[in-house]
C-alpha cells in the first residue's frame, strides 16, 4: 500500500508554518498553529482536523512542498473523522466507482481526458481541438479520485489510483491532456506524494490551449474584457500552472482583475463547504468572492474547473457577469462560439 | 350477444367506433403485468349526451363498459375483463371554466394533465393544480377516480381531496350532480355541507359511473420554485426526517427515492423536498427553516444536503418527472408496474427491506419513490419493477415480486392503491365484512346489470 511522504524534519524548522497560519478558514497565531500542527503530525486528536473544510490551500502555502493537506487527510480518515456526512460520503464513493462503462475514441499517442466529467462533451469543439478530438478518455474508468481527500478517504485513492493509472497506460497513451484540471494535480503532486507511478506525461490543458492559440495568433481577435478568475481547490495542488492564465489572457486581450480573492488567496467555488459544514458557510464565501468580482467590475467570470462552473455559473450570471469556462474564453477569442451554457433552468411552477 | 356496432356508430360517427383487429388488440392491455383481454368496440365519445346514449344502450344489451383515460394506471384498470366497449375518454378534453376567485377550474372526463397545466401557465399563471408524476397524457378525471397523488399532496392530501364537484353518467344512464354544482352554479365543494356523495365514485375504477365533468381545486402558484435534496444511509431515520421536514411546512411536496442504479443512488435515500416563493429571500427563508429542522442530523454526520448542480436540478424541477418515466423503461422493451400501498410513514425502513428482499429474490430490477401525503398523515410507497415485455420469464418474476409485495404491505398495516383484480380480492379478503357487503349493495344499486368495469371491486 502506497504511503504518503511527508517530511517531519521539515515541519520542525519551519518557523512560519504557512500551512495553517495563511489558512483562511481556521483562525490561528503562529505558535497555536505550530503546537496544532505538531498535534497532527504526532497523529493526536486537534481541532485542526475537524474545522479544515478541505479547501486544498494548504497544499500551496507550505513552501517545502511538504503536502500538509494529504496529512490532514489522512490523519482524519485514521481518526474516523468525517468531513462532511457519511451518506454523501457513501454517496460519492459509490458514484465514481468503476464498473467497466468508460468512452473510448480513437488513441494516438497524445490523448485528451474527460476525467469523468461530461462537460468536456459540450466544450471539446472548434479548431483548437483539431487533430486530437477523437482521441479521448472519459468515464470512471479514468476518474482522477482526488475528490475523496474532501471526503478524507485516502484510502480510496490508494486503491483506485493506480488502477486508472493502468487503464491510461494500456491505452498506449503517451501524453495526456488532463482537461480537468484536478486530475493534473493528482498526477502531478498526488500520485508522487503517495510515491505512485505515472506512466505517461501529463499536461495541463491551459499549457495545451496557449500553445494551440499560438497556433492561430493570426485569427486572435483581441477580446478586450475585464475578467474575474475562478482559482479552484485543486489549482492548489498545480500552483505551477497559474501563470498560463496570466499568458493565455494576454494573448486574446483579457485582463485578468486585480481582486481581493484571485492568487494565493482565491476562494474556491465553495459548494463542498455546503456539504461539509452546512450552507451558511457556503453562502458566506460565495458571498465573498461574488461581491468582490462585482466590485472590481468584472464582465466574465473565467472557470477553470466545471464543478466550479456548476457552483457557481448560475449565480454570477445572477449579478450580470457572464460565466464562461476557460476553453469557451479562448474559442470566443479565434471567432468561435462559447458552447457550455447552463441550462435553461427550470424554474417553472 | 347482439351486435351494437351500427347503433354505435349512430351515436359517435363511424370514425370514432371500431371493432376491428388493431383497435382490440390495442386496448386489451395496458403497459403492466395483468393479461390482456379484448374489447368488441372501442368508442370514443365527444359529449356527455354520446355518453348516456352508449352507456344506456350497453345497460339495455347488457354489454360490458369500461372507462379509459390514458392507461396508465398500469394495473389493468383499463382492461376489459369481460369484452364489450372501452370507452376512450380522449375526445371529451376541454377545459370548461376556470375560477380564479373561487380558485377551482372544471374538466371534461377525458382532459388530460399535461393540456390543464398548459392551460393554467398560460391563461392563470397565479394557479395550479397538484399534477401528478405520470407522463402528460393521463388523465385528470382517472387520476382522481384511483385517489393519485401529486405534487401539493403534502400540503392537500390525496389529489381527490381536492375534488370540488362531479357530473357522472349512472350506469342506468341518468345524468347526475354531486357537491355544490348539484345546487348551484358553482363547483366549490363536492360534499360539505351536502351529504358527500363522490364517495360513491372516488376510488371505484369506474365501476359505479362514468365521470364527465369534474371540478378540480387549483392553488396559489408562487413565482420561484427550489428543490432541496437531503441524504440519509439510514432508512430507519427516514421516518422522522419525514415528520420533521413535515413540520416546518414550508415544503409542498416531499418524495423518498430509494434504487441501486445508477450508482450514485446506491447506499442512500435521496429526500427531495420543493419549495416555492414569490421572491428569492421567502425561498432562502424557506431553506433555513429547512435545514435548520435537521440540523441535529446533520452535527451527527447522519443527514447531508446535497449540492445539486444545474443539470441534475433540470430534471428534479420538471413536473412531471422526467426521472420517473425513465426509468419506467430502463429495462427497455416498455414494461413498468407498481405496486404503490398507502401505509403510515413508519414503516418507511420495514418497507425499504422488503423492496431489496423481493427484487433480490425475483432478480428484477427496482426503484422506490415514496411520496408524503398529508402532512405525514401518509405515505404512498411505490415497490416500482421495469421489465422487458418481450422477455415473458422477467414478466412472471416482477409479477411475483409485486405479489409478494403487496402481500406483505397488507399485513404491516397498508392500503394497497390502484389496486389489479388479485389485489383487489386481497384487499377484500382483509375488509370488514359488513363495509364489503355495503359495497356490494351499493354496487348492486347503482349497476344493476353489473355493466361496469366489471371484475373491478365485485364483491362475491
Ligand atoms: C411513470 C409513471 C409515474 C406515475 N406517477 C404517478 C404519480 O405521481 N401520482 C399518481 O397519482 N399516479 C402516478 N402514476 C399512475 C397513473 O399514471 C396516474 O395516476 C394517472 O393519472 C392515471 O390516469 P390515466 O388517464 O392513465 O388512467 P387510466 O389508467 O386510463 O384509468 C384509471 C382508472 O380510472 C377509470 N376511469 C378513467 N376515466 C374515467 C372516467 N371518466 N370516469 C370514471 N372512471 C374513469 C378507469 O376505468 C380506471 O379504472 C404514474 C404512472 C407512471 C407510468
Ligand atoms: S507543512 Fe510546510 S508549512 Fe506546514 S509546518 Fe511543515 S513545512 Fe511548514
Ligand atoms: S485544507 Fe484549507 S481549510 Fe484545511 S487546513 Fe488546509 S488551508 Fe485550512
Amino acid at each position: 500500500m502506497s504511503e504518503l511522504k511527508f517530511d517531519k524534519t521539515k515541519c520542525a524548522d519551519c518557523q512560519a508554518v504557512a500551512c495553517l497560519v495563511k489558512c483562511q478558514y481556521i483562525d490561528l497565531d503562529r505558535n497555536t498553529a505550530k503546537q496544532e500542527w505538531q498535534k497532527v503530525i504526532n497523529g493526536e486528536d486537534s481541532f485542526v482536523l475537524e474545522a479544515c473544510t478541505t479547501c486544498y490551500a494548504c497544499e500551496e502555502y507550505c513552501p517545502f512542498e511538504n503536502h500538509p493537506f494529504y496529512l490532514i487527510v489522512e490523519r482524519q480518515e485514521e481518526k474516523g473523522i468525517l468531513p462532511a456526512p457519511r451518506p454523501i460520503v457513501t454517496m460519492w464513493i459509490n458514484q465514481c466507482q468503476p464498473v467497466g462503462k468508460f468512452m473510448v475514441g480513437k488513441i494516438e499517442r497524445k490523448a485528451l481526458s474527460y476525467c469523468y466529467l461530461p462537460q468536456f462533451n459540450a466544450l471539446v469543439k472548434g479548431k483548437l481541438f483539431n487533430g486530437i478530438a477523437s482521441s479521448v478518455i472519459f468515464g470512471q474508468e479514468f476518474f482522477c479520485n482526488a475528490v475523496y481527500l474532501h471526503y478524507a478517504r485516502t484510502s480510496v485513492i490508494k486503491e483506485r489510483l493506480p488502477k486508472v493509472l493502468d487503464n491510461i497506460n494500456k491505452q498506449g497513451i503517451k501524453e495526456l491532456v488532463c482537461l480537468h484540471d484536478e486530475c493534473y494535480g493528482t498526477f502531478t503532486s498526488l500520485a508522487p506524494a503517495y510515491g505512485i507511478d505515472v506512466p505517461f506525461k501529463p499536461i495541463h490543458y491551459f499549457e495545451y490551449l496557449y500553445e494551440r492559440l499560438k497556433e492561430y495568433k493570426e485569427r486572435i481577435r483581441p477580446l478586450n474584457i475585464k475578467v474575474a478568475y475562478q482559482r479552484n481547490c485543486s489549482a492548489r495542488l498545480a500552483p505551477e500552472t497559474d501563470h498560463f492564465v496570466d499568458d493565455i489572457f494576454s494573448l486574446i486581450g483579457a485582463e485578468r482583475l486585480n481582486r481581493e480573492y484571485d492568487r494565493e488567496n482565491g476562494l474556491c467555488c465553495a459548494e463542498i463547504f455546503r456539504m461539509a459544514k452546512g450552507p451558511k458557510l457556503a453562502d458566506e464565501v460565495q458571498r465573498r468572492n461574488i461581491d468582490d468580482m462585482v466590485r472590481v467590475g468584472a464582465e466574465y467570470c473565467v472557470f477553470n474547473c466545471p464543478a466550479c462552473w456548476d457552483s457557481l455559473a448560475d449565480k454570477v450570471a445572477r449579478k450580470g457577469i457572464k460565466p464562461i469556462h476557460m476553453i469557451d474564453l479562448c474559442k470566443l477569442a479565434i471567432g468561435e462560439e462559447q458552447s457550455l451554457k447552463l441550462p435553461a433552468l427550470t424554474v417553472e411552477v | 350477444m347482439t351486435d351494437i356496432y351500427e347503433p354505435l356508430v349512430k351515436i359517435v360517427g363511424k370514425n370514432y367506433v371500431s371493432n376491428q383487429k388493431e383497435e382490440r388488440y390495442f386496448y386489451a392491455r395496458d403497459g403492466g403485468l395483468m393479461p390482456a383481454h379484448e374489447p368488441d368496440y372501442v368508442v370514443l365519445p365527444r359529449t356527455t349526451e354520446e355518453v348516456q346514449e352508449i352507456v344506456k344502450l350497453a345497460n339495455r344489451e347488457k354489454v360490458a363498459i369500461v372507462p379509459k383515460g390514458a392507461g396508465l394506471a398500469l394495473t389493468g384498470l383499463v382492461i376489459p375483463q369481460k369484452g364489450g366497449i372501452v370507452l376512450d375518454m380522449k375526445r371529451m378534453d376541454r377545459i370548461l371554466e376556470v375560477n380564479e376567485k373561487a380558485r377551482y377550474v372544471v374538466v371534461e372526463g377525458g382532459t388530460t394533465q399535461g393540456a390543464l397545466k398548459s392551460y393554467l401557465q398560460k391563461h392563470h399563471p397565479d394557479l395550479r393544480h397538484s399534477i401528478p408524476d405520470s407522463p402528460p397524457v393521463a388523465t385528470v378525471v382517472a387520476n382522481v377516480v384511483i385517489h393519485g397523488q401529486g405534487r401539493l399532496s403534502h400540503q392537500y392530501g390525496f389529489n381527490s381531496d381536492m375534488v370540488s364537484g362531479l357530473e357522472v353518467v349512472l350506469p342506468t344512464g341518468e345524468l347526475c350532480r354531486l357537491g355544490s354544482c348539484s345546487v348551484s352554479s358553482y363547483w366549490f365543494s363536492k360534499g360539505a355541507p351536502l351529504p358527500d356523495l363522490s364517495g360513491l365514485f372516488l376510488g371505484w375504477f369506474g365501476a359505479t359511473g362514468i365521470i364527465t365533468k369534474l371540478g378540480l381545486k387549483l392553488y396559489p402558484c408562487k413565482k420561484m420554485r427550489d428543490v432541496m435534496v437531503v441524504l440519509t444511509d439510514r432508512a430507519e431515520l427516514v421516518p422522522d426526517i419525514l415528520l420533521k421536514l413535515s413540520h416546518t411546512e414550508m415544503m409542498e411536496d416531499i418524495n423518498v427515492s430509494a434504487q441501486p442504479l445508477p450508482l450514485r443512488f446506491k447506499g442512500t435515500f435521496w429526500i427531495m423536498g420543493y419549495i416555492t416563493g414569490d421572491s428569492e429571500d421567502e425561498l432562502e427563508f424557506k431553506r433555513q427553516m429547512v435545514w435548520g429542522s435537521l440540523w441535529d442530523y446533520f452535527e451527527k454526520r447522519e443527514v447531508g444536503l446535497l449540492s445539486v448542480s444545474p443539470d441534475m436540478k433540470a430534471p428534479l424541477m420538471s413536473m412531471p418527472s422526467k426521472d420517473l418515466t425513465r426509468f419506467a423503461d430502463v429495462a427497455k422493451g416498455g414494461g413498468f408496474q407498481y405496486a404503490g400501498p398507502i401505509t403510515p410513514i413508519e414503516k418507511f425502513p420495514a418497507f425499504i427491506k422488503k423492496l431489496e428482499e423481493v427484487a433480490a429474490k425475483y432478480q428484477v430490477f427496482y426503484a422506490s419513490t415514496t411520496r408524503l401525503i398529508g402532512s405525514g398523515h401518509c405515505m404512498m410507497f411505490s415497490f416500482s419493477f421495469s421489465f422487458n415485455r418481450a422477455n415473458p420469464d422477467e414478466m412472471a418474476r416482477a409479477k411475483k415480486a409485486l405479489d409478494e409485495a403487496s402481500g406483505f404491505a397488507l399485513e404491516e398495516g397498508g392500503v394497497l392503491w390502484k389496486a389489479d383484480l388479485d389485489e383487489q380480492k386481497m384487499l377484500m379478503g382483509k375488509m370488514d365484512p359488513n363495509t364489503l357487503n355495503l359495497m356490494k349493495k351499493i354496487k348492486q344499486l347503482l349497476d344493476p346489470n353489473g355493466i361496469m368495469n366489471p371484475g373491478n371491486w365485485e364483491v362475491k
